[in-house]
Formats: C-alpha cells, structure tokens, sequence
C-alpha cells in the first residue's frame, strides 16, 4: 500500500472506436446476408484466420464475448437462461453457452447497444477449439438447435505448450487438424480457398494478439495506464476479430496512447495506492464492484491471466518474465505456403494462456505468481465464478497457495453469465471485509 | 458368483494391499477409463480405478470448488486425503473432464506418491491425425514407466497386456449376453459389480472368476420377477445401493438389462485388434471405443451405441443419470432426451447423484416412472 497522492488522470482517446468497433462486428454479422456474405460461429477460441480464405465477406459471432454482452442485459440474459432451462438445459453449464442457446432457442438476438432483435442469425457453419468440455459440445448442439448446421473443432487439448515434452507432435497434430478444417470449409460452403487471404488473416491475428500482449506490459508502470475494467471493453477485439486489419490498426493506436500515458504519468485511477489482480472472468452483470473498490478503498485492478492472455500472445524469458511474442515474421518465419502460415499459427496460439492453465495446474499457479511479480500485484482479488469449470480450475489450489506464502487473497462467489448467481450486496460485503483486514481505510469522501 | 465381485468391491483396498504384498508388484490409481490398461499389466503394474468413499468430506473443500464440480471428482480427492489409498506407488490420468483432472493435480500436489503421470488423450477422437499423435503419447507414457520401473516393456510384454484386457473385455461381454433374456439371469447390480470388480482387481484372477460364471450362467434361475426392462445412461455410477433399490426394493419389478457408462459397456465394448504396431492398435482401441460424451463430437456416435444397446437388450425405459455439475453429460441430455423420445420411442426419466444417493427420494421417484411405463390399472 502506497500514500494517497493524486495521479493525473485522462480519459482513454480511442474509447470511442472501441465501441463502434464492437458495434460493427456484430451489425457486420447480422448483415452478412444482406450482403451475400457467410456467417460462422464459434468460440472466442477459435482460430479466426481460417474462414478469411474464404474471402472477404465471411462475418464471424464468437461465442463467449456475445454471452458476456447478453448478460450485460440482464432482463434479457434472464429470458435466454430461463428458455434454455426449459428446454432440459442444466442450470450449471457454462453462463455464456446458456445464454447463446437461449437466445438460438428463444430466436432473439441482442446487439450491443441492447436492440434486441426478432430472429437469430444462424450461422453457415460452425467452427470452434476445444479444451474444455463444453466447446465443441456447445456448437455441436447449437447446429442441432439452428436446424442443422455442420460444426467443427479443432482439438488444442495437448498440454501447455510450449513446456511439454515433443512440442512438435502436439504441434503436427494441430496443423494436421487446421488443414483438414480448410477441405471441410470448401466442402460445407461451396467456396474455392484462397491461400493469400489466409496468410494475410493470419499475419493480422498475430500482430493483434501480440499488440494486445504489449499493450498489458505498459500495465506494470505505477500509476497503472489502464484498468481492468477498462481492459474489458479492450481486450474483447482479441476474441471477436483479431484477423481482421481493423483491429491491428486500433491496438497499434491504442498501444501508442497507452505508452504516452505511461510517459507522462497518466493513470486510470487518480487516487490508486494499492493493486490487485483478479483471477477469472468477472460477473459482467455487475462490473460496479470495480468502480467501488476504486472509488472507496483506491484499489485498482491491473489486470488478470484472463484480460492479459485469454487470447494475448505472451511469451516468458528464461527467468520466467512475460514478454509479448514475437509475431512469425518478427520470428524470422515465411509464411508463403498454406502449410507453414498454419504450421506459425498453431505454434502461436498453443501458446494461449487459458489452454495452458486448463491443462495444468501448476502453469496456473506459476502463472499468478509471476503476475503478482511483475505487474506489482498487492492482493488478489478471486472471483469463484461458477459460470466457467474452465476457469475455476484451480482457483482453490491457487488461493491456497497464496495464503500459505502469506499473501492476501479473497474471494466471492457470482457468475459471469448468468445475473441471478451474484449477489452484489454479499460481494461487496466481503470485499469491504477484506480491505479492513489488509487496514486499508475507506478514502474520505 | 455375484458375491466374489461384491467382496472384491467391498474390500477392494484389502485387495490391493494383499496384490502388492503377494506379487511384490507395484499398484497406480488411475482416474479416468481412457487409461490405457493395457500398458499396465504390459508393465505388470495393477490398475487400479480410483473412486469415491460415497461419504462427504471437509477435507477436500479448501481444493476443489463444490458448487460446481461434480460430487464424484471430489469424493475421490477426499478418500485419498482421507489416506484410503496409502497403498499406492503411482497415479496416472489420461486427460478427460476438467473436474477428474483437478483431482488428479491436486492428489499430486497433496498427496505424495513415488509416480505421476498425466497422458494427453486427445479430447478429438474424430480429428484428423490422432491415432497417430495418441500412439506417440503412449509411447511416451510406456517409456515414463520403463523409466520408473527399470525395464524395458518389450512387444511380448504388451501383447500379454491386451491379451489380459481383451480376454476379460470379451467374457464380461458374453454375461451381458445373458441379460438379453426374457428374465437375464444375472441382474444389474451383479453387473455392475462385475464392472466395478474389473477396474479394481487383477484382471487375470477376474477373469478365471468370469469363466466360472460363464459356465454358471446358462443354468441360473434367479428367483425374481423381471418387471421392467431398464437402462442406465451417464455419468460414472458405482451406488450399488442404487441398483439394489431399483432391482429389489420397489412395489413395481425391474431390472436393469444395460447401463451406458463408464463403469458399464463405456469401458468394456470394444477390443484391441491386432496391429504389426502394439501401441497404434492400443490408440485405435481407446479412439474408437464407445465414447464419454466429453470426446464425442463433432458427430454424436455415442447415441449409435446406446441405440444398438436398447435394441439388443429390449430396454423399455432409460434413466439418464449425471453426477450433479457433471458437464459432459449435462451438454448431452438435452439431445438425448429428445433422442430417446424422436428416434427410439423409449421414455427416459432424469436423475442427478450426489455423494450419497438419496435413496427414499429417489425410490418415489422411480416408481413413478414404472407406473408411467406399464399398465397397473
């Protein structure tokens, strides 16, 4: 905990595209047809380069992202959950699963300014990753429910990359899969592959994920540039549309205004003294707890795995420091082939920390541990949200781990997806609770 | 007959520490059935299936989330912080759910044992390219144990490896043949045992059992009335006490003629076919088995074998049973339910297990659905 000093604040330049950015890829995937373009759907996971061979009219819904906006809503969010359970759907799967087949089910669509509209937007086809265990599941029974769209998944379930024995097999065995994906998508679509536009989807992916990695860096600084909360309207462009070019444009602007703030001292939150990182996706129906832990307490959050590498390109230094990838070229690769632009693809996104932590518990908590190091991380703050298993994978453990080395953790129960699992009142309490603990006064008003 | 698989349940720890003390030999508790037995008894290792005590703990709360993994993840972590597996030399997981996976990482991390091993089974058994990659991951797997046992597994050593898992694939297949009768003549809880009893002993002394229950078989009469024909489908299931209650203790008769999981025809119904290459033949074996609906996608082949499973046993109802938080399932039942009621015309009813199985509850609750499939008026 730091004295109670003022920090110059500013707000953020480029929030405004940043939402009309978040706009467009939605209003993008509901014209699709209008446009004779096609539509797919999967997981924010997915390798979003592949369907650009297809060509340039091919809008995509990622799954997850559009859970989190539906449960934003939460009147509307509660009608989706509420007809997906009616229709046998367990109350405890994934939030956002639940939400987006509710909606499918429902035929309601929901836009990000809250227009709600009359009919889903099905997609053409489905394509998705899986590691956890609902991915592939998710799209398989979506295509059943939208009538019969053809889904496929691209098995990553092949341990923490790069750290595990015979990288080049996990490696093999992922490219194998993108190539066969490619044949699938001609077969399902009825559309020649161009190789250019993949490469050139490809190479935008990479330079996205690997922006948004460098743009998390600039957080160690104190007074931190960006706060979490902020991040999450940032970071989403990772897991909407990364291969597109617009995205590289807007985190390259973005990175720029981050480091000038970093340069001249600018924080995100004038009265920050004390930092804490979270560990899970938030309760998207009740982002106000980070507002009041900064407006009461000045405790910012930095940031988290899941902001900084749901889908940010790391790589770790031998000393075990986070540091953005380098994108295939900077690397020195070519990718003038099908086979070797996929070949860096998969060797980047292996390298995804979410896949990693889902696969390893020790990834996870080494993971916090060089978080808490290397962003100056006072206290986490553990959201055990019962809307993700994926994400609550070793919470405990990590919690645990935590405590017994004497650093403060606290946790409260909610759910990312899904407003009637949270009780604002009750997290807010223990957030309150926790801060007395750590002696950390409420700021005068 | 039945009561040889019921003790080897029932005193499956005594077991195993008189297998150890007998043969000198090493045991590893594995997690999940995607495991790859074979290299096991190539290794002459005993498997063994970890499971739970059906008995709730404190001690596993502070590791594992409980309002949202699965009661059965949690009560094996609990039996082994609880020292009930103090016996073992090693624990081995070939990847599945998330929830046995948190087990796994956290026994190792709590529990110490001189092996650990975790397998990257592919989640794709579709995807192109995985016999080959699984081959490379069991022989990973074959070479970690050579390392730790001190010797190498030759071609004969595995060959008697799937010889022992095969045989006893193939006779636990033929007593289910004799639960396709008009009254089966060994019910669904002897069954189960005889599953169960499979993933905890020497598969060898289970299968000699096996040989004289095949001889039996043909001849038993069991004095029971057969009533309805059921199924089981779900998630992992060892309450006993739940078939006991279903075959024994209702006003209504029934039987349970089959069971789609993994302590059922999941982990049994397909063998190793024989391959120049023993470790691609081992892959192909767990790839195409009938799959845990964790694995099965994009095309749904499990629902072709628990079709082919309701025709040749004339199941008359099913019911779809989950551990409580058990995602994979619960992603599925949905499509099954309206599966069983579109394509087979069979009625289902929906059943969730915690650690204990609430028996009274759930004896109201599947007598009703008896009433609803026979003509008691």
């Amino acid at each position: 905990m730091r004295e109670l000093k003022l920090y110059p604040t500013e707000p953020l330049k480029c929030w405004n595209k940043a939402k009309e950015l978040r706009y467009k890829y939605y209003k993008d995937f509901v014209d699709a047809k209008d446009r004779g373009g096609l539509r797919w759907s999967g997981s924010a996971w997915a390798f979003h380069a592949i369907p650009c061979g297809l060509g340039t009219d091919v809008y995509s819904l990622t799954g997850e992202p559009y859970g989190a906006t539906v449960t934003f809503f939460s009147d509307f969010s509660s009608r989706c959950l509420e007809e997906a359970e009616t229709t046998g759907v367990a109350r405890d799967l994934c939030a956002y699963l639940r939400n987006y087949w509710g909606g499918i089910i429902l035929d309601k669509f929901i836009l990000p300014d809250g227009t709600i509209m009359d009919e889903w937007p099905r997609a053409d086809f489905l394509f998705t990753s899986h590691v956890c265990c609902s991915h592939a599941k998710w799209y398989q029974r979506a295509g059943e429910l939208e009538g019969g769209v053809p889904s496929f998944a691209i098995d990553i379930s092949v341990g923490p990359y790069p750290d595990r024995e015979d990288r080049e097999a996990a490696l093999k065995y992922v490219t194998e899969q993108l190539l066969e994906s490619i044949e699938w998508m001609e077969k399902v679509t009825g559309r020649d592959y161009d190789d250019t536009l993949l490469i050139e989807a490809i190479t935008n992916e990479c330079r996205s994920l690997t922006l948004w990695a460098d743009i998390c860096s600039y957080n160690q600084s104190i007074p931190v540039p960006m706060d979490e909360k902020t991040m999450f309207s940032l970071y989403v462009f990772t897991t909407l549309h990364p291969q597109r070019r617009e995205v590289v444009d807007f985190y390259q602007e973005l990175r720029d205004e981050i480091k000038d703030r970093v340069e001249r001292g600018i924080a995100a939150a004038a009265n920050e003294r004390f930092r804490v990182a979270t560990d899970s996706q938030p309760p998207w129906s009740a982002l106000q707890i980070f507002r009041y832990m900064q407006k009461e307490y000045g405790v910012v959050s930095v940031g988290s795995w899941y902001t900084f590498g749901l889908a940010g390109a790391w790589g770790e230094e031998a000393d075990g420091t986070f540091v953005p990838l380098k994108t295939p070229q900077e690397q020195g690769l070519t990718l003038k082939t099908r086979e070797e632009a996929l070949r860096a693809y998969a060797d980047l996104k292996l390298r995804n920390w979410g896949w990693g932590t889902f696969q390893s518990l020790d990834r996870r908590l080494r993971m916090t541990d060089q978080l808490i190091k290397q962003w100056k991380v006072d206290a986490i703050v553990s959201h055990l949200n019962s809307g993700c298993e994926g994400s609550a994978m070793a919470q405990l453990e990590g919690r645990m781990a935590l405590m017994k080395k004497g650093f403060p953790v606290v946790t409260f129960e909610g759910n990312m997806g899904d407003p009637r699992d949270f009780n604002l009142t009750r997290a807010i309490s223990q957030i309150d609770s926790f801060m007395e603990s750590l002696r950390l006064d409420r700021l005068p008003m | 007959m039945g009561l040889q698989f019921e003790e080897w349940v029932e005193k499956r720890h005594e077991y195993a520490r008189e297998w150890k003390k007998r043969t000198g030999g090493k045991v590893v508790g594995y997690f999940c059935t995607y495991a790859p037995v074979e290299i096991f008894y190539a290794a002459d290792i005993l498997p063994v299936r970890i499971f739970g005590g059906h008995k709730p703990s404190s001690l596993v709360e502070p590791h594992i989330y409980n309002v949202m993994y699965c009661p059965y993840c949690r009560d094996c972590l609990a039996q082994g912080l609880e020292g009930k597996y103090d016996y073992l030399d090693g624990i081995m997981i070939a990847q599945c759910c998330i929830h046995i996976r948190q087990t796994f990482w956290s026994w190792e991390k709590h529990i110490p044992v001189d092996y650990s091993y975790y397998l990257y089974m592919p989640h794709g058994t579709q995807s192109k390219g995985r016999y080959e990659y699984l081959k490379g991951e069991l022989d990973r797997f074959k070479k970690s144990l050579e390392n730790w046992i001190g010797r190498t597994i030759t071609q004969e050593d595995l060959d008697r490896g799937i010889d022992i898992c095969n045989t006893n694939r193939q006779q636990m297949k033929q007593v289910y043949d004799f639960r396709k009768q008009d009254d089966p003549s060994i019910t669904g809880l002897e069954s189960l045992e005889m599953v169960l009893a499979s993933q905890l002993i020497d598969k060898r002394e289970h299968s000699a059992a096996l040989q004289g229950l095949l001889k039996e078989l043909p001849q038993r009469e069991l004095d029971r009335e057969t009533g309805a024909r059921l199924m089981m489908i779900g998630s992992e299931t060892d309450d006993r006490i739940f078939f006991k209650m279903v075959e024994e203790n209702l006003t209504l008769p029934a039987t349970i003629v089959a069971e789609e999981h993994c302590t059922g025809s999941r982990d049994f119904w397909n063998e190793v076919v024989p391959q120049e290459d023993r470790l691609m033949a081992i892959a192909a074996r767990y790839l195409d088995r009938p799959s845990c609906p964790s694995k099965d996608w994009p095309v749904r082949r499990r629902f072709d074998h628990i079709s082919d499973l309701v025709k040749d046993f004339r199941v008359e109802g099913a019911l779809l049973m989950q551990q409580k938080f058990c995602d994979p399932h619960e992603l599925d039942i949905p499509a099954l339910e309206e599966f069983f009621k579109n394509e087979l015309d069979i009625p289902t009813y929906f059943l969730e297990f915690d650690i204990i199985v609430p028996e009274g509850q759930f004896s109201t609750r599947v007598e009703a659905f008896l009433e609803t499939m026979v003509d008691i008026i």
